[in-house]
């Protein structure tokens, strides 16, 4: 039982450093970002790329895949969202656009690393076992736990308490009064894309490490679930996404114990369900007519 | 002395002098709006906009504002979730201090500095969006109907803040209905009228010409 709610806490800290990202740029720009799993696999092979080809360390890995993945973010803005921004296109073709992207850049990586699975080189990842009371865990489960949760304090303070949240935030809430205030809307969209594709770069790392394994299509599982999280927790809220996030994975969790493994992925539909029947506005969003 | 002169859209031609406070008086529709929002960059415009010797046509509204051209939009546009003090912050440029400097003109604000915006009155919104523009330290502010949906009592409240700021010196053009109060504030206003300027003059001049009075102060 500590076993599986240890596993839960785990993957619900990955599903919330994917999710915050996709809740961000949603937030900011009222668009689903589906090259976001995309981007969550390029963490991981930057990461390998970085231990494998560079021979480089996991621990210096782990910071090359964020930046790597967050000038991706930018990039990925520029060439899929920024032209049809200022044309003011529908947020549909927003959100084709990015998939277009997400089916190039996957058949990329497999041109270089096929479309299989494949390991990290032996003994370049960290492993080792913890035992509490008759309990053995993986440790790097627990490290993962532990950053996952210092980087959404780290994001929310820098949401809460900086200068640049508060210009995230203000252009979030209305972008006619942040171009009046001066605001500049392209930098702060820059900054967006780069934290939102950073936190989900390197929650894919995180679950390659924690797995051993990664593959060019990794992050298709993640799209269902960000999005499921996204309305479970309010469309666009940040904390409504981590607390979704977590529901998600001791649902799963749960769900592994007490039913057949085959519904794993009808438990996520489920809930939405659910939640949607319950509270269509998400346990913190806001009710459509308070947005207004 | 500083001399800022602004040129905009549809084949109109203004000039807003430094120091001095030029109004654009005009019935609903006239192209008040649509002017202000073409100077601040917010709609693509063909026009020109030199300001303080700068070209400014085709720029990014922060480039704008960075200029040191400041609007206070229709409708206040506040944010409304966030506090009374983000949104002063969101307007700031320079030093912090500023800000005891902005609750020391609007106590209201100081009083209500951690409620969020959407909870003052319209009068206290206007309050705000007035301050946040003076912290960006404008060379030119831009006030577009300032007083639209005020109860009387703030009406007159708010041009009691302007005729103060006129006092210190600062730049303004104004776009208002309420022309009468509009008129009394000019040093010099123009008459919108389809998108043309049909009339100029000292504010003075305007408020005893026959024909203004008629259509504009409903004399």
């Amino acid at each position: 039982m500590f076993e599986q709610l240890y596993n839960a806490i785990f993957i619900g800290s990955i599903y919330a450093l994917f999710a915050v990202g996709f809740a961000l740029v949603f937030s900011v720009l009222d668009i689903l970002n589906l090259a976001h799993p995309t981007v969550f696999m390029l963490g991981a092979f930057a990461a390998l790329f970085a231990i494998a080809t560079l021979g480089l360390p996991w621990w210096l890995a782990v910071p090359i895949a964020f930046v790597a993945t967050g000038l991706f973010g930018i990039l990925l803005d520029r060439i899929a969202f920024a032209p049809l921004r200022r044309r003011g296109a529908p947020p549909l073709s927003a959100m084709i656009s990015s998939l277009a992207v997400t089916l190039a850049v996957v058949r990329v990586v497999e041109l270089r690393y096929g479309g299989d699975f494949i390991t990290f080189p032996a003994g370049t990842v960290p492993s080792f076992l913890i035992h509490v009371g008759g309990a053995t865990l993986e440790g790097v489960r627990l490290a993962i736990i532990g950053l996952s949760i210092a980087l959404m304090l780290v994001l929310t303070y820098l949401v809460r308490g900086t200068a640049l949240g508060r210009e995230i935030r203000a252009l979030a809430e209305n972008p006619r009064a942040a171009r009046i205030l001066g605001i500049d809307v392209e930098r702060a969209i820059a900054a967006t894309f780069f934290i939102s594709s950073g936190l989900g770069g390197l929650a894919g790392v995180l679950l390659a490490f924690a797995y051993n394994s990664l593959d060019s299509r990794m992050g298709l599982p993640l799209e269902l679930r960000a999005f499921t999280v996204m309305v479970v927790g309010g469309m666009g809220s940040l904390p409504g996404a981590v607390i979704g996030a977590y529901l998600l994975g001791l649902g799963e969790v749960a769900s592994l114990v007490y039913l057949p493994a085959e519904l794993r992925d009808a438990f996520a539909f489920g809930l939405l369900f659910l939640v949607l029947i319950a509270r269509p506005q998400g346990l913190l969003g806001q009710r459509p007519a308070d947005r207004i | 002395m500083r001399y800022g002169a602004v040129e905009a859209v549809h084949g109109i031609s203004f000039t807003a002098e430094a120091g001095a406070v030029t109004a654009l008086i005009g019935a609903n529709g006239a192209g008040k709006s649509s002017t202000l929002a073409a100077i601040s960059g917010l709609v693509p415009a063909t026009g020109h906009v030199a300001f303080e010797g700068r070209d400014l046509s085709g720029s990014a509204p922060h480039a704008i504002v960075r200029a040191g051209i400041v609007q206070v939009p229709e409708g206040r546009e506040i944010l409304a979730r966030m506090s009374v003090e983000e949104n002063l912050l969101l307007g700031l440029r320079g030093s912090r201090d500023a800000v005891h400097g902005a609750y020391e003109r609007f106590p209201i604000l100081a009083e209500r500095r951690a409620l969020a915006a959407g909870n003052l009155s319209g009068g206290e919104q206007q309050m705000l969006a007035i301050a946040r523009a003076l912290l960006a330290r404008p060379r030119l502010l831009l006030l577009d109907e300032p007083s639209l949906g005020l109860a009387p009592k703030m009406v007159a409240a708010v041009f009691e803040i302007l005729a103060d700021l006129k006092r210190q010196g600062v730049t303004m053009l104004l776009v208002e209905q309420n022309a009468l109060r509009a008129l009394r504030l000019a040093d010099r206003a123009y008459v919108l009228d389809l998108g043309r300027i049909t009339m100029s003059g000292t504010g003075e001049a305007l408020l005893h010409d026959e024909a203004v009075a008629r259509t504009y102060l409903g004399g």
